[in-house]
């Protein structure tokens, strides 16, 4: 029975992490991409990881995949928000269906476009940087 | 002997199809912050295969290789984005 819970179990997370792997080949955008890299990865190793403590059924182990699993939980949306924001400020064209792009206007339009040309991160706190937002924002 | 029979059969093959998906992505994408991400894909999806490994061969160790790959593939992320950041030149 243990046996059996353990193989479904094992057989969700697999699943997931090729969900991921499919997204990642087949989204047409990288945000989009890396939506799918950060949540169906994660979810993935987490009952991969989750699997491990419950096969093992041992203290030491048990909590070292849990933290395991906090450190993976923690840090995956660290790592996503700063490749995703540097992509935006970089340049990185956004898929031509995109509804609604919050980002747009909050920095200045020389910031960082397009791509591979001089690149020029925005110093929020500069004056003449917030007063430009300031007069584009609503 | 059911569990060895899934993880050769089903799990072993998913993951590796995972990792092929993901170097496909690393050939193919476009710009750097997608190679970036494929990156990210395939070591996470190392450490899945690390941990599924601890399982088959029974051995608990692994654990302790799966966190510290996890943690090293923060890190080279982080360091990536940071590259990125401070970079000016041509792509």
């Amino acid at each position: 029975m243990n046996e059996i819970l353990i193989s479904f179990l094992l057989v969700i997370g697999s699943f997931f992490m090729f969900v991921a792997g499919l997204g990642m080949l087949r989204m047409p955008d990288l945000f989009l991409r890396m939506s799918c890299s950060t949540k169906a990865a994660t979810i993935g190793v987490g009952t991969l990881l989750f699997v491990l403590a419950l096969y093992f059924a041992n203290l030491g182990v048990a909590t070292r995949a849990l933290a395991t699993i906090c450190f993976i939980f923690l840090t995956a949306p660290v790592g996503a928000h700063r490749i995703g924001r540097i992509a935006y400020l970089v340049g990185v064209p956004l898929w031509e269906g995109t509804i609604k792009d919050e980002l747009r206007g909050v920095y200045p339009s020389d910031a960082c476009r397009p791509f591979g040309q001089e690149c020029r991160i925005p110093n929020m706190d500069a004056p003449e940087v917030s007063a430009d937002i300031e007069k584009r924002g609503d | 002997m059911i569990l060895q029979t899934v993880i050769y059969s089903i799990v072993f093959p998913l993951l590796s199809l995972t990792l092929v998906l993901g170097f496909i992505r690393l050939l193919l994408g476009p710009t750097l912050p997608d190679r970036i991400i494929a990156f990210e894909l395939i070591s996470i999806t190392s450490a899945g295969i690390i941990v599924v490994s601890a399982i088959v061969t029974d051995q608990a160790v692994l654990l302790d290789v799966a966190s510290a790959w996890a943690i090293i593939s923060f890190l080279s992320v982080i360091a990536f984005s940071y590259y990125i950041e401070k970079w000016r030149g041509r792509p």
